[in-house]
């Protein structure tokens, strides 16, 4: 991949446009330490923190889903990727939080009761963290209680079910109806995914949506925080 | 050749494997959330119920009550400290079952994956993996498995791994991967890709092929991706009873018995040696797939428009084999 390139390229010596376009690059290609550097830099020209997340890295994973989603990047590439904008977020996470930068938004997230599986979901937990959003996970085996405690008690925006079992997934439906009754529904945008389930299976239980993978979590979840300021907005 | 599968497989066209274990112990009581793997240990009956459904259903080879049986797994149900233990007896309880049989049945020591995402991309290395596998393997020996039978991997990184602790348990054994996202596994390893992987071990398995993923369709798709490239080694066919269908609340796999043995004759024809289930898989359907591959001649290559049209299609347009995606224009990268 990198052996046929000769010419080194000295990040601090770029154009500021062609800075943040070589970090999307380098985040698609997963380089961490080229992403702390090029974080660095940013904030020495004086950009604010909030603009290095967006322009700089959520812009670059921005491609980096596109491509998982159409099927020419795979988990592995992408989980190198989620870990470089990771160090980049690291840097930035407490300047965000002295410039009162908004926040991407913050996810609580857990296998449902009954299920013992966790890859799917540190997937995504992954990519989320990767995307910028906060996220607090919860483990596998949770019953209606954790969910419902976990998302009061962080605030958060988003409440992520996974569920690799044909016998668990209906659990999702137990949670929801909770939420339902407790007249807190709507203030969280419910998210699910795992192998089994479908669109269909999403609606039928009452979910915001069905996400298919990891990187359609991320763009779903982007679009539910999107309108949910809109809303916000616009009231 | 002085195991018992490489026996069977010298004397025989096909073998039949065994269908779901998961389903099954749900049926017979299992909660979920619990480890399947402690009622090895709690409830031995129920498990050699279970086996001796395959084994009366005509299955030529079970897997043993183990899949969840590495210390990474086990350790969420607080059992990390009983891999040995708990993979001894469900072998041990394989073995009795597998002797009373009256006819050649070999005992395979499942053996799934740790769950744990590999570095570089995840903290789990090659050398814990490796141990963690052979803990579990040695436990598995120690039973009387004839054979370990590492499944559902989605990571190359994890196949070796389990390759290696085969190796160092001196045990024979067989690997499938799971391809379940467009006609590949979760890691992207597409039929190809897993071809040139086990053709590059220095332990390479008896076996391997493919098993669980979305439906008999697509794992159809799967092999016949193997076959093509003609490998050395028996090609394994292990499916799911078709796509789990949420009804009334309750969920149910969609393939029929019928449909499974239409599944099992196709797969023998595209060249698959061992032939089994998965998820969804009842006795009811081995003993239909048993029937079907023994009362029906020997066919063409199926097509993949003859699968769409017997099982139904596929999840996806493309498998990913025999495809040169666009890469990404790219910018200088730094050497």
């Amino acid at each position: 991949m990198s052996d046929e390139e000769d010419d080194e390229i000295i990040l601090s010596e770029l154009e500021t446009e062609d800075l943040v376009l070589q970090m999307h690059d380098d985040l698609y290609d997963g380089l961490r330490e080229e992403i702390e550097e090029g974080v660095n830099i940013l904030l020495e020209r004086g950009w604010q923190p909030y603009d290095v997340l967006t322009k700089a890295l959520v812009a670059g994973m921005t491609i980096v889903g596109n491509d998982f989603r159409d099927g020419i990047l795979f988990v592995p590439e992408v989980l190198l990727a989620a870990n470089a904008m990771k160090a980049g977020m690291a840097i930035l996470k407490p300047l965000l939080a002295e410039t009162g930068a908004p926040r991407m938004g913050k996810m609580v997230i857990g296998t449902v009761k009954g299920d013992i599986h966790d890859i799917g979901k540190n997937l995504v937990s992954m990519m989320m963290e990767g995307a910028g959003f906060e996220v607090v996970d919860l483990g596998i085996n949770n019953p209606v209680e954790a969910y419902i405690e976990a998302a009061a008690r962080e605030e958060a925006d988003i409440v992520g079910m996974s569920a690799l079992l044909t016998t668990t997934m209906p659990y999702m439906k137990v949670v929801i109806d909770a939420m339902v009754a407790q007249g807190i529904r709507d203030d969280y945008i419910v998210l699910v995914g795992g192998a089994p389930l479908n669109e269909e299976f999403g609606r039928a239980i009452g979910a915001d949506a069905y996400c298919r993978d990891a990187a359609v979590a991320v763009e779903t979840a982007k679009d539910f925080i999107a309108r949910k300021h809109n809303q916000m907005a616009a009231g | 050749m002085t195991d018992a599968l490489s026996r069977l497989l010298a004397s025989r066209d096909w073998l039949m494997a065994d269908g779901a274990t998961g389903t099954t112990l749900f049926n017979m009581g299992l909660q979920s959330g619990d480890a399947p793997e402690l009622w090895n240990a709690d409830h031995p009956d129920r498990i050699r119920a279970l086996y001796r459904g395959a084994v009366e259903a005509g299955s030529d080879i079970f897997l043993t009550n183990t899949f969840g049986g590495t210390a990474a797994r086990l350790k969420l149900h607080e059992a990390q400290g009983r891999v040995r233990e708990l993979n001894r007896l469900g072998a041990e309880l394989g073995r009795e079952v597998a002797d009373a049989a009256g006819r050649p049945v070999v005992v395979a020591g499942s053996m799934g994956p740790t769950g744990e995402i590999m570095a570089p991309m995840g903290p789990l290395t090659h050398d814990a993996a490796v141990e963690m596998f052979h803990e579990q393997a040695e436990g598995l020996k120690e039973g009387g498995a004839d054979v370990l039978w590492v499944e559902t991997i989605s990571a190359p990184e994890e196949y070796r791994a389990a390759a290696e602790a085969a190796k160092r348990a001196g045990m024979p054994w067989v690997g499938t991967m799971s391809f379940d996202t467009a006609g590949r596994t979760m890691m992207g390893v597409t039929s190809a890709n897993m071809v040139t992987l086990v053709g590059q071990l220095d332990h390479p398995p008896l076996a391997f092929g493919a098993n669980c993923g979305v439906g008999a369709s697509d794992l159809m798709r799967t092999v016949l991706g193997f076959t093509a490239m003609a490998p050395e080694i028996p090609v394994v066919a292990k499916g799911n009873a078709g796509i789990p269908k949420y009804v009334d609340g309750h969920i149910h796999y969609d393939g029929t018995p019928e449909l499974m043995a239409r599944y099992a004759v196709l797969a023998r024809d595209a060249g698959a040696r061992i032939i089994g289930g998965c998820c969804g898989t009842t006795p009811e359907h081995l003993k239909a797939m048993r029937a079907a591959l023994e009362n029906t001649p020997p066919g063409p290559r199926p097509t993949l428009e003859q699968i769409a049209a017997e099982l139904g299609g596929f999840s996806s347009a493309s498998d990913g084999t025999g495809e040169t995606a666009e890469p990404r224009t790219r910018r200088r990268r730094r050497g």
